[in-house]
C-alpha cells in the first residue's frame, strides 16, 4: 500500500533536549576514524575560533535519527522500516555543533511521492538550542522498497 | 589555512584513502545508534537478499568528509553537504573494502562560499552521486 500523500507539511512535536557532551563529540570522531583535534581538544577549538569542541559536519544524524523515529514509527503512516534504505541526506548549517548545545528537534514530513515502485518519503529535522538558536537542519530521503524489488 | 582567495574552479583538493573494515562499523553504529543488522551481521544482511554487509551510507558520508575538512583546516567551514547514495559499500568480513575519495572546486560563490564536488568510488565503482559540500573560507589577501 503507498503511503499515505496526505502526511506531506505533517509537522511532529519538538523532542527531548538532546545534551551534547564532549566525550560523545569524541567517540563519534573515532568512529569515523578522523583525528581533527577540533572534535577532542577544546584549546584547538578555540584557536580557529569555537567556544568549545565541534562536532563534525555529520554528527547531527545522532540528533536525527532519534527524532525521525516519531515518523518512521508513526503507526498511522505505516512505513515498513525493514524495506527502507536510505537515499539523500543533506545537512545544512548555520553553525556546527558544540559540546555544552542543548537541542532540540522539529521533524516534518518534506514530500511523500513514488518511483518505480518504491515510495520515496522526504523528512525536514530542524535542530535548534532549547533557546531558540537555529543550528542545524537535516533533510532525510528514505526509499522504501516495493515488494517487486 | 586555506583562503578563499588560494582557490579557483577546478582546484583539486588532495584525495584520500580509506580502507574499510567490519570492526569500523560496529564501531558506527555504537556511537551513531545505528545498530541496523544489515551493518554487522552477515547472515541477515544475506537473508534479506544483499551480497555481504553493507557499510552505514551515514558512515560513508562522514568518512568523504574529510577529503574537505582535512583541506579546509576548520571542520566548522562546511556550511552545507550533501549526498545521494547510489551504491551500498559490501564490506567482506576478510578482506574489508576500499574507498577513495577525491574532490574538486566547482564553483565560487559570493561571501567566501565555495562548492566543492566529490567523488567516492569502490573498486572504480561509484558509491554516490551528487556529493557536495558548501564550504565557507577566510577571505585571505587578495593576491
Amino acid at each position: 500500500m503507498p503511503l499515505d500523500a496526505s502526511f506531506v507539511g505533517r509537522v511532529y512535536p519538538p523532542t527531548d533536549a538532546y545534551e551534547v557532551g564532549r566525550e560523545k563529540i569524541r567517540e563519534f570522531a573515532d568512529a569515523i576514524g578522523d583525528p581533527n583535534p577540533a572534535y577532542r581538544d577544546r584549546e584547538a577549538a578555540k584557536s580557529i575560533g569555537h567556544p568549545d569542541v565541534i562536532a563534525p559536519p555529520t554528527f547531527a544524524i545522532v540528533v536525527t535519527i532519534r527524532a525521525s523515529r516519531q515518523v518512521i514509527a508513526d503507526p498511522e503512516l505505516g512505513l515498513d522500516y525493514s524495506r527502507v534504505v536510505h537515499g539523500e541526506q543533506r545537512f545544512v548549517h548555520a553553525r556546527p555543533i558544540r559540546a555544552g548545545d542543548s537541542l532540540t528537534t522539529v521533524v516534518s514530513v518534506e514530500d511523500i511521492r513514488s518511483a518505480a515502485g518504491n515510495d520515496i518519503i522526504t523528512t525536514k529535522s530542524d535542530v535548534s538550542t532549547v533557546d531558540g538558536e537555529p543550528v542545524v537542519t537535516a533533510y532525510a530521503t528514505l526509499v522504501v522498497r516495493g515488494a517487486g524489488s | 589555512m586555506i583562503s578563499y582567495a588560494d582557490v579557483e574552479v577546478g582546484t583539486a583538493l588532495p584525495a584520500q584513502t580509506f580502507p574499510i573494515e567490519r570492526g569500523d562499523l560496529v564501531r558506527y553504529a555504537g556511537a551513531s545508534g545505528d545498530f541496523n543488522p544489515i551493518h554487522w551481521n552477515e547472515r541477515f544482511a544475506t537473508s534479506v537478499g544483499l551480497p555481504n554487509v553493507i557499510a552505514h551510507g551515514m558512515y560513508t558520508m562522514a568518512v568523504v568528509a574529510r577529503v574537505v575538512t582535512d583541506w579546509a583546516g576548520d571542520p566548522g567551514a562546511v556550511v552545507e553537504y550533501g549526498v545521494r547514495f547510489t551504491r551500498p559499500i559490501v564490506v567482506p568480513d576478510v578482506d574489508g573494502a576500499v574507498l577513495e575519495v577525491a574532490g574538486v572546486v566547482s564553483a565560487k560563490r559570493d561571501d567566501g562560499l565555495i562548492d566543492v564536488d566529490l567523488r567516492a568510488t569502490v573498486g572504480g565503482q561509484t558509491v554516490l552521486a551528487k556529493a557536495r559540500a558548501v564550504v565557507r573560507l577566510p577571505a585571505g589577501w587578495p593576491a
